[in-house]
């Protein structure tokens, strides 16, 4: 099972699959659930009634064809509402079923204090315990690498089909119950009991089982419930006022007023969109652990993104040469090559890659030389090459310049170092036997296309801060090349987390992403946190989200979708409440025509008859939820076009839209009542 | 409709419009507790009641303690007036000897002042003394206009403060609103007014006889000083059964055109005080457009239906439209405008029968209240009114830009929405329900003169201009009965102080909360499309709902009227 390598959701699944959602959509029609959702509820308390009134009418012989049809479509708003939620649960029902055979009973290999191993069920496992893992075996709970190293494959949570390196110490030793081990042998403390790691609760959250209604949808649920009552109040005084004129309205026309007017599109749409939003971001492959998060994420003000891997490719390359006075450019550039040989680091590779694509220099046997590599240490913080008795030396430039002591420095080396430091490059000393070659420009490249992102992400208003390791110079001139509105330079877990407390004393959301264990304390200040599958459990539990796929840029895409499920929510709310306009022009005229047949000028529709005229509001009413469930679960589409563009575009679309499109579609039905003389 | 119509109404426009920057700095400096120019004079004043009273111009209330002074402050007066008025007959200034008030009609008076509505089930000049309406009306006619004007000061401290407890002080408020604000203004005017022809006296009534040689009553009293604050103040109540189509309260078109200036004085002046205060004075702006837009369209109809009058009139051969119930000094054009301003606002007063308009024109005037006077409103009740809509309407499309909502920086969620839905909420509960209960009882039937549509328009007018307190009567319903006394007065107190209750408590969560900086992504709240928006939500939300009740009263009367119908 994958979860990644799933399609991107397009595709409908197949018959069984909708055979199981009309399902659901009949369980669903138990009141004891159904209370959730306010106005559906409300819905199946007036469809009950009106099939009373069918059945007297049945019995009594009144007009029981109509007042059978009308409460046949209130029963299919409620089914339709209730399809809606079961659709949108579907998939992650289906994800959820195949991520539970991953969690098989798996045995564990617990260690006792005096050393001794012994056999229990994963089950038993607690927090704490230590537990010995091999290759072959299934990790039994989550935990944390303590002792050893070793492969493992993840593909059962991340959908990755290579493996990953987990070990102690550092910040990949975090492990994933249900995942296994391909080599070697590890020690694992585990941090999480049976029903509670990492796979449980995806499972749970794939399901919906636990979900709860986010802020916004409690908020807006509310406006729903305020709506209906107001309208319980404009349709329950109808009957008096109706009296005083001397006539009477039926209960059955009332019945059908009252749920035109409700907000049945949005309520019965409105948990189906919550299901989508979460579910669009586990197929993107990250797991929040709440709705909450989700729409938090709509909300980001400031964009924490580290640099590297997210704003520049990670690896700086090797992208100039520079020589000192009286050094040929060919020398520097091939006791450069010399000393990166052996080094191993993307660095290391560039340098040889540069020297040999600009001059020409291939690469030397380091054998045939009989040539000593010396490798970098964070000590030394320089590597290089010994043969005979020639020592050529790269590294950090104050490294160097120590390594010299008492040799006149160059003027012209001092000025290289400087103009790379400026751009937002990073110097590399070449010496050799205690003489200085020349400078090796190192520039960090700044990823294609990120620029043209932050300003996007700029005309949201979302304000992007690059986090860097960096020195202030370099910072401020990578900062300025990928177009990011601020920096944070020689960033510390501490001066991470003030500056996420500034930016939120000020009111703002932050979003970050982080790995580590001292990301942790930042990860649970901002708001959004999200965590790498590959960091440490601390990092993982800190945040309230996991990126399964370790990719940090995808906090943008994150911030989208949060967007776009808030968006999505507030379009169809604004469609149904605007809705409401041409079902009174279809409905008034219709129940007052024994009363006041001069109101039939309000019939600006020219619906045939005022039977016709509410049955086909009453069909429009409940049609419409089923034909917004695909918008529903897809999205209202985002562009980063700024609140004022959005506000326009979906104004038009969904207001203006929502006031004209039920005039247009009642018509239409009303045609094909009138045709069929089904009123 | 005539250009000469048309010029008068741009002229009120204009007068209006004219007096928002001043009047809304000078109060936003006056609750800011900054000196203004009367510092001078009435500061000394305003430190020797504060010392007398007991209480700190710097000590502040939390949303519930000022709801609770404000419900106390109220509660008192309310009781003192239906004292007075019971006991007219034994309190001076008597000079027709006139009877105390029964009971109902005490308390559906004392009511209708203490609540800003000032619906009046007698007629002045046949049932007060001069005291009674001195210090049991006119002084509410103050203290209930400066009620709502701190209230929505308060409401507005909501949105300018961030993570603050305190919405201000009801008592220091309401001593600066009465004493800076509202004296002087009444002064003004009440002086203007004398120069006009309105008396200012407390002589007994003059006996005089008409040209036809019969004798007739000519009643006279401290009508001017009166009149001004009813109009400031939005209160509405007249000082004669006429109000003011009558020729002592209103005299000439000068006064007419002041008097109308007047009703929105204030309540436009606060929306520029609301600007200020959120250092935004934009804001300000898009919500007087918002009250703009309904107004002129409400004009527009009104004058519009007004002038091409009745059509069984029109096909006899006369025409110039609808003068029925009309003062010729002011004529069509501005009798609609009156219309529409004194319902817009939660005044009340009237310059002619709104009973006697086309169904249209008399259309306008429901539906104004029914939104709950939030063009221009009530003084302060206007303001917060309308930002409860602003709330809803920013919480609806807010959403559609991808964020939480939010305005002027405020989070709006879920306790703002439940609150400001329970304030929405009250105005039809008590305007549909209490109809519904008269629509079908004998006992208030009885009270109608008219039958079908146009009877059914009398009662819906009378709880809907209650329960917004405005006031005004379309007339022809005889409301003097303990039935309509009681559940009049009871739809007074609903739609004043369960909306108030609310309010503040929204006000309270609201001022708590951090203030967010805006930014590309936030919902622009200042522009044209907004103002759209906001108008497009006041419609749906607030007007959908009494569209039955609308349709089978004027509506119906309409098309009746179109077809050769009368009722």
């Amino acid at each position: 099972m994958s979860i990644a390598h799933d399609d991107r959701g397009r595709a409908m699944p197949g018959a069984g699959f909708m055979a199981r959602a009309l399902g659901d959509s009949i369980r669903k029609l138990d009141p004891r659930t159904l209370i959730r959702n306010p106005v559906i509820f409300t819905v199946e308390i007036v469809s009950a009634l009106v099939t009373v009134v069918f059945l007297r009418d049945l019995a009594d012989g009144g007009d029981a064809g109509f007042s059978g049809q009308i409460a046949a479509w209130l029963w299919f708003t409620v089914l339709f509402a209730n399809f809606a939620e079961a659709v949108a649960e579907g998939r992650g029902k289906a994800q959820a079923a195949s991520l539970r055979r991953t969690r098989a009973e798996t045995v564990a290999r617990r260690l006792g204090d005096d050393g001794s191993v012994e056999q229990v069920p994963g089950t038993t496992l607690r927090a704490g315990d230590l537990v010995l893992v091999e290759a072959g075996d299934i990790i039994p709970s989550d935990g944390e690498v303590i002792e050893g190293i070793a492969s493992v494959d993840e593909s059962a949570i991340t959908g990755e089909s290579a493996p990953v390196i987990r070990e102690s110490g550092g910040d990949r030793s975090a492990v994933t119950g249900g995942t296994r081990v391909i080599s070697d042998r590890i020690t694992v403390r585990i941090t999480a009991a049976a029903g509670n790691t990492f796979l449980d609760r995806m499972i749970a959250l794939v399901e919906g089982a636990r979900r709860q209604k986010t802020p916004n949808e409690v908020a807006l649920s509310i406006l729903l419930a305020g709506l209906t009552l107001i309208f319980v109040i404009a349709t329950a005084t109808i009957e008096p006022f109706a009296r005083h004129a001397g006539g009477s309205v039926p209960i059955v026309l009332l019945a059908a007023l009252f749920i035109t007017l409700i907000p049945t599109t949005i309520g019965g749409l409105l948990s189906a969109i919550g299901i989508a939003g979460m579910d669009r971001l586990i197929r993107f492959n990250v797991l929040a652990t709440s709705g909450r998060a989700v729409e938090a994420a709509g909300d980001v003000d400031t964009l924490l993104l580290d640099k590297t891997g997210t704003i520049t490719l990670g690896n700086r390359v090797a992208t100039e040469f520079i020589a000192m006075p009286g050094i040929d450019l060919f020398d520097l550039a091939s006791a450069a090559q010399l000393a990166s040989l052996r080094d191993e680091t993307p660095e290391g590779r560039s340098i040889v890659v540069l020297a040999k694509e600009k001059y020409g220099i291939r690469a030397h046997e380091m054998s045939e030389l009989n040539a000593r590599f010396v490798p970098f240490t964070a000590q030394t913080r320089m590597s290089g090459v010994d043969h005979g008795d020639v020592a050529i030396r790269k590294g950090a430039i104050d490294a160097i310049e120590a390594l010299v002591d008492g040799t006149a420095i160059p003027r012209d080396w001092s000025v290289a170092v400087e103009r790379i430091a400026r751009t937002g490059g990073t110097p590399l000393g070449v010496v050799r036997n205690r003489r200085l070659l020349g400078v090796i420009h190192l520039k960090d490249v700044v990823k294609g296309g990120i620029r043209e992102r932050f300003a996007e992400l700029r005309a949201m208003g979302i304000r992007t801060v690059m986090i860097t390791g960096d020195n202030a110079l370099t910072a401020a001139a990578i900062a300025a090349e990928a177009g990011v509105d601020d920096f944070l330079a020689q960033a510390t877990p501490e001066n991470k987390l003030d500056l996420i407390r500034r930016e939120q004393a000020q009111g703002r959301l932050v979003a970050m992403c982080g790995d580590g264990t001292n990301d942790a304390p930042a990860l649970a200040q901002a708001d959004v946190g999200v965590a790498m599958n590959t960091g440490t459990q601390a990092a993982r539990e800190a945040g309230n989200m996991v990126d399964l796929d370790s990719d940090p840029t995808k906090l943008i895409e994150i911030v989208g979708i949060g967007k776009q499920m808030l968006m999505t929510r507030g379009s169809l709310t604004t469609f149904s409440i605007a809705n409401d306009v041409a079902k009174y022009f279809a409905i008034i005229p219709a129940i007052f025509a024994a009363t006041y047949p001069q109101l039939g000028a309000l019939n600006v529709m020219g619906l045939a008859t005022p039977a016709s005229a509410v049955l086909s509001a009453i069909v429009f009413n409940a049609l419409i939820i089923v034909a917004l469930i695909p918008l529903a679960l897809r999205g209202v589409r985002y562009r980063a076009v700024g609140a004022a563009g959005l506000l326009r575009r979906n104004l038009a679309i969904y207001g203006f839209g929502g006031v004209l499109l039920p005039f247009a579609g009642i018509k239409a039905i009303d045609l094909v009542v009138a045709a069929l003389g089904l009123a | 409709m005539t250009a000469n119509g048309w010029l008068q109404i741009a002229v009120f426009c204009a007068l209006v419009l004219v007096l928002v920057r001043p009047l809304g700095g000078y109060m936003a400096r006056l609750f800011s507790g900054e000196r203004v120019f009367l510092s001078p004079v009435l500061g000394p004043v305003e430190r020797v009641l504060f010392r007398a009273a007991g209480i700190s111009a710097k000590q502040e209330q939390g949303w519930i303690a000022y709801a609770l002074s404000m419900l106390a402050f109220n509660l008192a007066g309310l009781l003192i007036t239906y004292v007075v008025l019971r006991c007219q007959d034994m309190l001076p200034f008597n000079r027709q000897g006139l009877p105390g008030l029964p009971p109902d009609l005490a308390f559906n008076t004392a009511v209708s002042f203490t609540t800003n509505t000032n619906w009046q089930a007698y007629g002045g000049e046949t049932t007060m003394s001069y005291f009674s309406q001195m210090v049991g009306l006119t002084v509410h006619n103050f203290t209930s206009a400066a009620t709502g004007i701190v209230l929505a000061i308060a409401f507005i401290r909501a949105f300018s403060r961030a993570t603050a407890k305190t919405l201000g002080s009801f008592w220091v408020d309401l001593t600066r609103c009465t004493l800076h604000l509202l004296l002087p203004m009444a002064i003004v005017l009440a002086l203007v007014l004398v120069w006009q022809g309105v008396p200012q006296n407390l002589d007994p009534y003059v006996s005089a006889t008409t040209v036809e040689g019969t004798r007739q009553t000519i009643a006279q009293g401290p009508v001017a000083s009166q009149v001004a604050i009813k109009m400031l103040g939005t209160n509405g109540g007249g000082f004669f059964n006429a109000n003011a189509a009558h020729p002592y309260e209103n005299p000439t078109p000068l006064s007419n055109l002041l008097q109308m200036v007047a009703i929105f004085a204030i309540g436009a002046g606060l929306t520029n005080t609301f600007g200020r205060m959120v250092k935004d004075e934009r804001q300000g702006w898009a919500i007087l457009s918002a009250m703009g837009v309904m107004f002129l369209a409400g004009v527009a109809i009104a004058y519009g239906a007004e002038a091409s009058g009745n059509p069984l009139i029109t096909a006899l051969g006369v025409d110039g439209g609808n003068m029925e119930g009309k003062e010729v000094r002011f004529g069509i054009a501005n009798s609609a405008l009156f219309a529409t301003a004194t319902t817009g606002a939660s005044c009340g007063a009237v310059n002619a029968m709104h009973s006697s308009f086309t169904p249209l024109g008399g259309l306008v005037p429901l539906i104004n209240m029914q939104l709950g006077e939030i063009i221009v409103g009530g003084v302060g009740a206007g303001l917060y009114g309308m930002l409860l809509f602003v709330v809803l309407a920013v919480f609806i499309a807010g959403q559609m830009v991808g964020r939480t909502p939010e305005y002027l920086g405020k989070k709006i969620e879920s306790r703002e929405v439940r609150l400001a839905f329970l304030a929405l909420l009250v105005l039809p509960l008590a305007m549909l329900g209490f109809t519904a209960v008269a629509a079908i009882l004998p006992e208030a039937r009885a009270s109608l003169a008219n039958a079908g549509p146009h009877g059914f328009s009398e009662i819906l007018y009378a709880y809907t201009s209650a329960g917004a307190n405005n006031g005004s009567a379309f007339a022809g319903l005889n409301a003097n009965t303990p039935f309509f006394n009681l559940t009049l007065g009871l739809t007074m107190l609903i739609g004043r102080f369960l909306m108030i209750v609310p309010m503040l408590g929204v006000a309270g969560a609201l001022v708590a909360k951090k203030r967010l900086p805006p930014s590309a992504g936030s919902l622009p709240t200042h522009t044209p499309l907004f103002v759209g928006l906001l108008v497009g939500v006041i419609l749906v939300v607030g007007g959908l709902e009494f569209m039955p009740a609308l349709a089978l009263g004027p509506v119906v009367e309409h098309f009746a009227l179109a077809a050769g119908q009368t009722f």
